[in-house]
């Protein structure tokens, strides 16, 4: 397969590459290039323009802003986020879905920038960005925004970026002794998420005093679940408690379950129960 | 447009179409037909790759973003009739049968043991998630590749 005909341009700085994506029409960004290369493949996607911003060092790496933030720029590659100390130690949820996203080749080039804003729904780091409270930093014609997770994804591979918007960072707040994890169930040939669920908690003498709970992969886009939450808050996440919140879970995502001759709709719901359970204990270990 | 890329330590300097895949440049501008192309999805591994020292699928590359780069292709391994210890393991071990996914698998190996030199079986399993093979079931290549990271 080969991509259908577009012009190419390689910038060298965020301000000229939202220049260029503002004053061209029918322009798409380039980063690592694994959700746009395949889709450009299928002619799911035909740009006339290609803005390679995939060098921009600026939009490279993990930071911690004071004690509070942890940023991540959108051109950090999956291996790298999966790799790293500051995400491990303050996101462990995230270095664990970068760290199963695709295959180490993709994880080496696909950037966690590129996979936000593509919004697969079966992509595993928008949940956890949504579960963890991110926020999405972008750059447009009229400067910088800065969108909650629970604005940005939309629907199925839609979010609130705007054609001429380039998403450049992701900030997760820092919340002391926060514990969190992510449990996948992968199809068993792709590896992606069939259910996906994230979750995010504190306890304070073995009770539970704050849950966030989100679910991808079985919805058209991720999903946080106030019913799951309400349920793990003010118990000891023991066992019964588990199964309160997985049965609410599956209740509250029954409605909107997406499902294919793979994995019906009713089973992407009671995965979802499953999975939940199997990341609160991860992340209570 | 024009690009440079350095293939197997070479400096090529050709004017291509930017649509242009990594994978048909090496192929076809190149004339280096080691790497295959299998599945043209992103999933197969066949066309596995370096670019820059990290193992790539470059039917998921613009030639264009590999400009100025560095790429390793399977031609690029062995020191003339010396083999790299990876191809002499994998012909040691029969990690093959049809051969076609075997240069990317060894791309994809020898990147893999960059990063961890002294993997076990099971670390060896999952490095492999992206490369597929239809003949073996896995068993010899995983013993090959067993076998190189000893050697090297």
């Amino acid at each position: 397969m080969r991509p259908p005909s577009f012009s190419y341009q390689r910038l060298s700085s965020v301000a000229e590459a939202v220049q260029m994506l503002s004053s061209t029409d029918n322009a798409k960004v380039l980063a690592g290039g694994h959700s746009l290369i395949p889709a450009l493949n299928q002619r799911l996607s035909q740009p006339g323009t290609i803005i390679d911003i995939g060098r921009l060092n600026e939009l490279n790496g993990v930071s911690v802003t004071g004690s509070s933030k942890l940023m991540i720029g959108a051109l950090t590659p999956h291996a790298v986020v999966a790799a790293s100390n500051n995400v491990r130690r303050y996101c462990s949820a995230l270095a664990t879905a970068c760290g199963q996203v695709g295959d180490p080749q993709v994880r080496n080039w696909g950037t966690l920038g590129g996979n936000l804003a593509h919004a697969d729904p079966a992509s595993d780091p928008p949940t956890v960005v949504l579960a963890a409270g991110g926020k999405l930093h972008t750059m447009g014609p009229n400067g910088e925004r800065m969108i909650d997770a629970a604005d940005f994804f939309q629907g199925l591979f839609t979010t609130a970026l705007q054609p001429d918007e380039i998403l450049t960072a992701v900030e997760i707040p820092i919340v002391a002794d926060r514990k969190s994890a992510y449990a996948k169930l992968a199809h068993p040939a792709s590896r992606y998420a069939v259910v996906g669920v994230a979750v995010f908690l504190n306890t304070e003498n073995g009770s539970c005093t704050n849950a966030s709970v989100a679910v991808g992969g079985a919805t058209a886009k991720p999903t946080r679940s106030a019913a799951a939450e309400q349920a793990l808050v003010g118990t000891a996440l023991e066992d019964a408690a588990l199964d309160a919140a997985a049965a609410a879970l599956t209740n509250e995502i029954q409605g909107d379950a997406v499902g294919d001759i793979y994995a019906p709709s009713e089973y992407r719901a009671a995965m979802a129960g499953a999975m939940l359970k199997k990341a609160v204990r991860a992340a209570m270990v | 447009m024009k690009v440079t890329v350095t293939v197997n330590g070479k400096r090529y300097e050709r004017d291509i179409d930017p649509r242009m895949l990594l994978v048909h440049f090496l192929r076809e501008e190149l004339g280096l037909t080691g790497t295959n192309i299998g599945c043209d999805t992103s999933q197969c591994g066949a066309c596995t790759v370096h670019l820059d020292g990290k193992s790539l699928k470059s039917c998921t590359c613009l030639a264009a973003q590999a400009d100025g780069r560095e790429v390793t292709t399977i031609e690029g391994l062995a020191q003339g009739d010396q083999l790299h210890p990876m191809q002499q393991a994998f012909w040691e071990k029969h990690g093959l049968q049809c051969g076609y996914c075997t240069p990317g698998m060894i791309m994809a190996t020898t990147a893999f043991l960059k990063t961890n030199p002294h993997p076990t079986e099971e670390e060896i399993r999952h490095a492999l998630e992206g490369n597929m093979c239809r003949c073996t079931g896995y068993q010899n290549i995983v013993a090959a590749v067993k076998t190189a990271s000893e050697r090297m």
